[in-house]
């Protein structure tokens, strides 16, 4: 793992903690088990990469919304950082507090303030009519998909390799 | 009913074409649409309005695209038309044996580019999905630049006895001169006009004057040396926005706004009347073989040129353009008025053809706005384009996108490949380092791009729900989830003080709005030296200043187990000791719906801060000034601090303005209905 901390660019990123993070977890290598492995091969390397294959002309509805799928858990694991298959208002509130930790003037307040409305609006969405005794208890999957309804993920993510052989230094 | 089969254009046309009618009638000579008044008057509205508001993100994800239609793609277009109409007005027979190459040339760099005014008109009622809006928009924003230089180009190659070759190159480069220089004076007067709304902190009332000016400023300088103005007035529009957004009250951004689409709404109807008008004015010369031919090629010239460049892009691109896409976009290169225009500048020394000219654009122009602009929507309809998704921004949105561009710039750098986000990865990190401590005023330059959407969306829905006040209703409450169904408290046993029911939040929310709502409106003096800021931005302010403190103080309070010792101690002093008690709290306030005793209205979906604890006395000696704090006027400040131990609720304050003893008392008294229960933290004033 210490090579990838060791990569200059990522050193701005905010989420790069998660970035590395999801480059070792089991479930994006489609093991079937839980955790985090210790080293990656090539192999595994790819196996990541293809989260992020773009899609092609000639794909059918339903390979589409496979395509869809797997991005889209790609992104669920990352939030999920417990892999208990929810996110919970702490984990999203960490998600925020990270991507906000780019900016020194920043108070924890703000941070947890917008984690609390995302989640708010979140549940609106998801479950609707609530009262005031239920308690939601994070996001699962399925409401993730539904909070991207209207996002076209297959079509924002993906990274362009135009020169495969860049890949290779890198490793 | 007719408006939804005619789009607006076509019926503005027609008024025109009848308004002109009649005044031909009557005996007087039509105005026809002055060059000069399109030119300077009523285009520059439109193309603002456009460049402000141009969705960046979009624009900039497709811009390769859209330079390659703009450019390539009217290049192609004026040359092929332009040649064959050479070829036919060589065998055209004598009426048209005289007209060269060079005109024929110019004539189809006229009419070849798509015009802004007329896609804007059409596309915006057929509500299409994003990316074909943006590439067929921005194609027509963009070609500006090369039918500038092709009709310069060609109007002086005119006068010329022979071109060379040296002539041509030359009028190559001036290409780039044109584009890239109207772009350049854009940007320079952008940076300015951001500049010069980081001090207009005092002169809130003449804000959104300098957006206008700058940009129109930009524009003139630009059309000045023959640079192409449309960029210009683009790039200053796009360049100055977020800054001057970040600096302007929320008032001028309103006035910005509602004065961009007014200006560019009424510009637009003007032009089309005019068109219509001119039609009926203009001296005329109809040539069949002419007219016929150029519509023909037209159509022929814009659809082969979108299959050829789409096939070419679609090697790029990852996100292919479907034949489908491919129709919309040829179908949607529609002529307007700027040909028009164009062409009438046009002097009859050196084109004597110019009649047959004309009337073959307007030709052109009525076949493209009538026919395809009705056609355009069933057709959308038929094919089952995709149409553009009213989804309001969302907080989840904005943080899943954030998240996303961080993920992929991430996998780029891991890569080791220098992409698109690296990039605009790079641009932001340099914009926010530099640009924006320079552009933005105080503290919000240190702002990240989250919490002023955060707070943007906040400050919307607070206004919402005041708008409604008497209504007494929560506008934006689809569902009744709220802060508690989220994060319920796991250590009930703390909760002494237990939760205030839906209904009785209602009731004071609706007192607190109906009293908040009569001091607001009491206005001093409406003279505008002293116009006041924007009391819900000083409010807002207020309101996260307090609650951040009420937070620092309540975690104070937490190490503390012991309540301090109070000094009164009658019965009403007893039960506000009991209200401020720290462990009758819970100690994560913002989890409670309680309502909010600063003056802003409560916002169903943020947390709200319990102000009824203790500030602390000297450490914020006063609230930290806020920006607009400096102005004069009905200025909400509710409690001055006072000594620890006292609840600031249940005394009257230090302050003692009128209002704020206005305030006091309206908070303090809860209505008709009140039954103070024991730990309620809402107690009347012990009067």
């Amino acid at each position: 793992k210490e090579n990838f901390d060791s990569i200059p660019d990522l050193e701005f990123n905010p989420i790069r903690g998660k970035i590395v993070h999801a480059f070792f977890d089991k479930r994006n290598l489609r093991q079937e088990s839980d955790g985090l492995v210790d080293e990656i091969n090539f192999e595994d390397f790819l196996t990541i990469m293809s989260y992020f294959r773009p899609i092609e002309m000639n794909m059918d509805e339903e390979q589409l919304d496979r395509f869809r799928k797997e991005k889209l858990k790609f992104l669920f694991h990352m939030y999920d950082s417990d892999h208990d298959g929810k996110i919970t208002l702490q984990e999203y509130r960490n998600v925020v507090e990270e991507l906000l930790s780019g900016n020194p003037h920043l108070e924890k307040e703000s941070a947890r303030s917008i984690a609390d409305g995302a989640m708010l609006e979140a549940a609106s969405i998801c479950v609707g009519q609530m009262g005031p005794d239920q308690v939601y208890e994070g996001i699962t999957f399925d409401d993730f998909l539904k909070m991207w309804q209207g996002i076209d993920i297959e079509t924002k993510m993906h990274v362009r390799f135009l020169n495969m052989e860049t890949i290779a230094h890198c490793y | 009913s007719v408006s939804n089969i005619v789009p607006e254009s076509c019926l503005l046309i027609v008024v025109g074409l009848l308004v002109g009618g009649l005044i031909k009638g009557v005996g007087e000579k039509p105005p026809i649409l002055n060059s000069d008044v399109f030119f300077l008057f009523l285009l520059p509205p439109i193309i603002l309005d456009a460049g402000y508001f141009l969705p960046l993100r979009q624009f900039t994800e497709n811009l390769g695209t859209i330079l390659i239609f703009a450019v390539v793609g009217t290049l192609w277009n004026a040359f092929f038309l332009g040649g064959l109409m050479y070829a036919v007005c060589q065998l055209g027979g004598p009426g048209l044996n005289h007209i060269g190459l060079l005109a024929n040339l110019l004539f189809g760099s006229i009419i070849s580019a798509v015009d802004p005014v007329a896609v804007l008109a059409v596309f915006e009622e057929i509500h299409i999905n994003e990316l074909l809006h943006i590439l067929v928009f921005g194609e027509s924003l963009l070609n500006d630049a090369v039918t500038v230089v092709l009709y310069h180009l060609f109007e002086e190659f005119a006068t010329f006895e022979q071109v060379t070759i040296i002539d041509i190159i030359l009028g190559f480069l001036s290409f780039f001169v044109v584009s890239l220089g109207g772009v350049f004076v854009g940007v320079i007067y952008g940076l300015i006009a951001a500049f010069t709304s980081r001090f207009t902190s005092h002169i809130r009332v003449i804000e959104p004057l300098f957006v206008f000016l700058y940009s129109y400023m930009a524009y003139l300088s630009a059309e000045l040396f023959h640079l192409s103005g449309i960029m210009a007035l683009i790039a200053s529009g796009v360049v100055m926005r977020p800054y001057v957004e970040a600096n302007i009250s929320h008032k001028s951004h309103t006035t910005i706004k509602y004065f961009l689409k007014m200006w560019s709404s009424v510009s637009e109807t003007l032009i089309f009347i005019f068109l219509g008008v001119s039609t009926v004015a203009g001296h005329h010369y109809w040539n069949w073989t002419f007219v016929i031919s150029t519509l023909l090629f037209c159509l022929i010239a814009r659809v082969l040129g979108v299959l050829v460049l789409t096939w070419f892009i679609n090697k790029f691109r990852i996100v292919k353009l479907t034949p489908k896409d491919q129709f919309i976009i040829a179908y949607g290169g529609l002529r307007g008025a700027i040909a028009f225009s164009l062409c009438y500048l046009l002097d009859y020394k050196h084109f004597g053809m110019r009649d047959m000219f004309l009337t073959a654009i307007i030709t052109v122009i009525f076949f493209t706005v009538f026919v395809q602009g009705m056609t355009i929507r069933p057709l959308v309809d038929l094919l089952a384009v995709k149409k553009k998704q009213e989804t309001k921004r969302s907080i989840n949105e904005e943080i899943h996108t954030q998240f996303l561009d961080h993920l992929l710039t991430g996998i780029e750098d891991i890569c080791g490949h220098y992409g698109h986000h690296h990039w605009k990865d790079k641009l932001n990190r340099f914009n926010k380092k530099y640009v924006k401590k320079c552009l933005i005023a105080g503290e919000r330059s240190k702002e990240p791009q989250l919490i002023a959407f955060y707070h943007k969306m906040e400050m919307k829905q607070a206004i919402e729900l005041v708008e409604s006040g008497g209504i007494g209703k929560i506008p934006s409450a689809v569902s009744t989830v709220s802060i508690q169904n989220i994060n319920p408290k796991t250590l009930p046993v703390e909760r002494i003080l237990p939760a205030l029911s839906k209904d009785k939040e209602e009731e004071i929310r609706k007192i607190l709005r109906n009293n908040l709502q009569k001091t607001r409106q009491r206005l001093r003096s409406y003279n505008r030296h002293t116009l006041v800021a924007d009391p819900y931005e000083e409010a807002w302010n207020q309101m996260l200043l307090r609650r951040q403190k009420a937070r620092q103080l309540e975690q104070k309070m937490n190490n503390y187990l012991t309540v301090p010792a109070h000094k009164l101690d009658s019965p009403t002093m007893s039960r506000a000791r009991i209200g401020s008690d720290p462990l009758a709290y819970e100690p994560k306030a913002d989890s409670e719906n309680l309502p909010i005793i600063t003056i802003d209205p409560a916002s169903p979906q943020s947390p709200e801060s319990v102000d009824l604890m203790n500030e602390e006395p000297k450490g914020c000696g006063g609230l930290p000034p806020s920006p607009e704090e400096d102005e004069e006027g009905l200025v909400m400040r509710v409690k001055e601090p006072s000594s620890p131990g006292t609840d600031d609720v249940f005394t009257p304050g230090t302050g003692d303005s009128p209002s704020n003893q206005r305030m006091l008392r309206c908070l303090s008294d809860p209505g008709p209905r009140p039954e103070p229960e024991e730990g309620e933290p809402f107690i009347p004033k012990g009067q």
